[in-house]
C-alpha cells in the first residue's frame, strides 16, 4: 500500500541511482529503496511547495565517484539536510543520493533509528564516512554540528566552530570538497530559546524555542548555493595546522557563498514568488 | 553465485593430518566430510560420540582439557588443529561456559604448542564485536570487541577469541588463524541464530529492524577449509552475502514476529512462545552487528555460494520438513 504513495518521478529517479539495490531493494549497508521512494516522495513536496528551494549550481557535483558535500548548518530543525538531499535527487542529472551523518544519540530511538539507516543517514562516524567514500558515494557533512543547528536567531549565519575530522578524511580518500552555503535554514526556525528540561527528557543537546512556540519549520523560501568542488591532496595525517588551514579555506568558500545567497534569497523575496 | 568451492581441486602435497575438536557437533561434521572430499586426514575429540562416523576418522571421546586429549597429540602429531570445542548456546552455567570455552582454548593452544602444531584455527564469532547504538555498522578486524560489555554473558566466548589470538605472539612458531564467523543458517539448524528462529515466535523490540549477517553453514565450513589450505596466520572475519534487516530474515524463513516494546520484551522472553534470549542480547534486536570480510576474501580467494535467499530457504525447508516429522511421529 505503501509503494502506491510513492511519485512516479521519484520511482524513475531512484531506479537512475547508481546504487546496487538487492532483490528486496537494500543495498549492503542496509539503505532501502521502498524507504528513500517515501521519504523523497514527502521530501519533493517539501522541496518544491513548502520551502519552494532554488539550487544554484548543482553542475558542482561529480557525475560519478566520491566527493564530499560540507555546508553550513542552520535552524533548530535541521531542514536543510533534507533540502540539500533533494536538490542533489531532484535537480542533479544524473540523481545521486547524498548521505549524511547524524547524531549517535538518535540511534536509539525507536522508529527514527531503523528510518535514518534504511535513508543512508548513519552515525557520525569516520569509519562510516571512509566506507561511503571508498564506495564512491556522495557524504554530506556539516562540520559545526549540533552547534550549528544549537545556535540563537541572533547569531544567524555566523558559523560556529568547524570540526576538522571531515578534511582528514577528504585526504585519506582522495575526495573533493564540494562546499554549499544553505540559506533560508535560519529563518524556517529561528531559535530565540533553549528549553534544557526537554532537552535532557528528549536525551537531545538542545531543545530549540522558536516565536511560534511549536518547534514546525515555517514555509519560507530557500536557496542551496553549490560551489565549485575544492581538491586538497596529502594522506590526512599531515600536521594539524595544514589541515586547520585547509578547513579554513572551505570555511572561507562557505562564507562568500552564503553571502552571495543571502543577496540571492533578498532579491527574490522582494520580486515575489516566481 | 560463484564457483563451488568443492569444484577446487586440492592439492594432494599439502594433504595434511587435522585434528579438529569438538567434533561430533553438527558443524564439525560438516567440515569433516569436506576436509575428507580434500583428501585430507581427520581425527577428532569430543566428549560425545559420532556413531555413524566415516571409518577413516578417527574418534577419541574425552575432553579436551583432559589428560587422554594430549596423548592424542602425542599420538597423531596433527599438522593442524581446529578448535570447535566451544559452547555458544546458554542452557549451559556461566560456569561451565568458562570451563568449556576458555580453559578448553587455552588446553588446547598450549598442546599445539608443545606437539609441533603447524597451524591452528580457532572458530570464534563476530558477535564478540558487539550491538550498539554508536558502533560502525561494518566492523573490521581491528574494531574492539565491545560484547564484553554490551552482552556480559559472551564474556567467556570474547576472553577465549581474545586468548587464542594472543597465541600469534606468545607461538610465533605456530601458526594461529582466528576466524570470526557471522551467524551460520543452514540446513544443520544448529548455532546461535538457527535456535532464535526455531522458536515458534520470534520477538523484535518495536521500533527497531536491525541488519542480521549470516551465511550458509556449508559456505562457513569452505571458509575454514580454505583457511587451512592457505595456511592463514592472523584474525579474520568471515562473511558471505550481504545482510538483510531482521524482518526479512523472519519473513523469508516463515517465522511469526512478534514485535513489542523493549520493557515488555524483557519481561516476556521465554514466555509465550518467544525465543529464550539472555538480556544482553536485547541490543542485537536493536543495533547490526556485520562484519567487513575483505581480508579474508582477498587472502583466500573465498566467495560464498549461497545467497541470502538460497541460505534462508535451506533453513526454512529443514525447519518445516523435521516439523513434518514431528507430527507424523506424533501422529503415530
Amino acid at each position: 500500500m505503501l509503494d502506491r504513495a510513492m511519485s512516479q518521478e521519484v520511482r524513475e529517479r531512484l531506479d537512475a541511482l547508481d546504487t546496487p539495490f538487492s532483490r528486496w531493494g537494500m543495498d549492503e549497508l542496509g539503505v532501502s529503496k521502498k524507504h528513500l521512494g517515501l521519504f523523497f516522495t514527502f521530501l519533493g513536496a517539501m522541496y518544491r511547495h513548502y520551502f519552494r528551494v532554488r539550487s544554484v549550481g548543482i553542475q558542482n557535483i561529480p557525475n560519478t565517484g566520491p566527493a564530499m558535500l560540507i555546508a553550513n548548518h542552520s535552524g533548530g530543525i535541521p531542514a536543510d539536510a533534507g533540502m540539500i538531499m533533494a536538490s542533489v535527487f531532484f535537480d542533479h542529472e544524473p540523481p545521486r543520493l547524498a548521505h549524511g551523518m547524524v547524531e549517535k544519540f538518535a540511534q536509539n530511538w525507536p522508529f527514527v533509528s531503523p528510518w535514518f539507516s534504511r535513508l543512508g543517514q548513519f552515525p557520525g562516524l569516520p569509519e562510516h564516512a571512509v566506507r561511503l567514500l571508498e564506495s564512491d558515494r556522495l557524504l554530506l557533512v556539516f562540520p559545526e554540528g549540533a552547534r550549528g543547528t544549537g545556535k540563537l536567531f541572533k547569531d544567524r549565519y555566523q558559523m560556529v566552530r568547524f570540526g576538522t575530522g571531515f578534511m582528514r578524511i577528504a585526504l585519506q580518500c582522495g575526495a573533493p570538497i564540494v562546499p554549499i552555503a544553505f540559506i533560508g535554514g535560519e529563518e524556517a526556525l529561528p531559535t530565540i530559546y533553549h528549553a534544557k528540561t526537554l532537552a535532557k527528557i528528549a536525551n537531545a543537546p538542545y531543545w530549540p524555542v522558536p516565536p511560534h512556540l511549536v518547534p514546525v519549520p515555517l514555509p519560507v523560501r530557500c536557496e542551496v548555493h553549490f560551489g565549485e568542488p575544492m581538491y586538497f591532496h596529502g594522506s590526512g595525517d599531515e600536521p594539524d595546522e595544514i589541515i586547520d588551514a585547509h578547513v579554513a579555506k572551505v570555511r572561507g568558500s562557505i562564507e562568500k557563498l552564503i553571502e552571495v545567497g543571502r543577496e540571492s534569497r533578498a532579491k527574490s523575496m522582494i520580486g515575489g514568488p516566481k | 553465485m560463484s564457483r563451488p568451492f568443492d569444484s577446487i581441486a586440492p592439492d594432494p602435497i599439502h594433504k595434511r593430518r587435522i585434528l579438529i575438536t569438538g567434533i561430533s557437533g553438527a558443524h564439525a561434521r560438516l567440515l569433516t566430510m569436506q576436509l575428507l572430499k580434500h583428501g585430507h586426514e581427520i581425527i577428532g575429540i569430543d566428549r560425545r560420540p559420532w556413531p555413524k562416523a566415516p571409518k577413516t576418522v578417527t574418534v577419541y571421546q574425552t575432553d579436551v582439557r583432559k589428560r587422554p586429549a594430549a596423548d592424542v597429540f602425542r599420538k597423531h602429531r596433527p599438522h593442524v588443529v581446529v578448535h570447535m570445542a566451544t559452547v555458544t548456546h546458554f542452557t549451559r552455567s556461566r560456569e561451565e561456559r568458562y570451563r568449556i570455552n576458555l580453559m578448553g582454548t587455552r588446553a588446547v593452544f598450549e598442546h599445539c604448542h608443545h606437539y609441533g602444531v603447524e597451524q591452528a584455527v580457532f572458530v570464534g564469532r563476530h558477535t564478540i564485536y558487539g550491538a550498539a547504538p554508536d558502533a560502525p555498522i561494518y566492523r573490521s578486524e581491528e574494531e574492539v570487541p565491545l560484547a564484553v560489555s554490551t552482552f556480559p554473558e559472551l564474556a567467556d566466548t570474547v576472553a577465549a577469541d581474545l586468548y587464542a589470538g594472543s597465541a600469534l605472539w606468545r607461538y610465533p612458531e605456530l601458526k594461529t588463524c582466528v576466524l570470526r564467523l557471522v551467524y551460520m543458517l543452514g540446513s544443520t539448524l544448529r548455532g546461535t541464530l538457527s535456535s532464535f528462529l526455531a522458536a515458534p515466535r520470534v520477538p523484535m523490540v518495536l521500533g527497531f529492524d536491525p541488519l542480521y549477517h549470516f551465511m550458509h553453514d556449508r559456505d562457513a565450513m569452505h571458509a575454514i577449509v580454505a583457511a587451512i589450505e592457505h595456511d592463514l596466520n592472523g584474525v579474520y572475519n568471515v562473511a558471505g552475502p550481504p545482510p538483510v534487516p531482521l524482518s526479512i530474515l523472519c519473513k523469508e524463513t516463515g517465522r511469526t514476529v512478534v514485535p513489542l516494546p523493549e520493557g515488555l520484551l524483557r519481561r516476556s522472553l521465554g514466555h509465550f512462545g518467544l525465543s529464550e534470549i539472555p538480556e544482553g542480547a536485547i541490543p542485537h534486536l536493536k543495533h547490526p552487528v556485520v562484519v567487513d570480510c575483505n581480508k579474508f576474501k582477498r587472502d583466500t580467494g573465498w566467495e560464498h555460494v549461497h545467497d541470502e535467499l538460497s541460505t534462508m530457504s535451506s533453513f526454512r525447508g529443514e525447519l518445516e520438513m523435521r516439523a513434518r516429522e514431528g507430527r507424523a511421529r506424533a501422529a503415530r
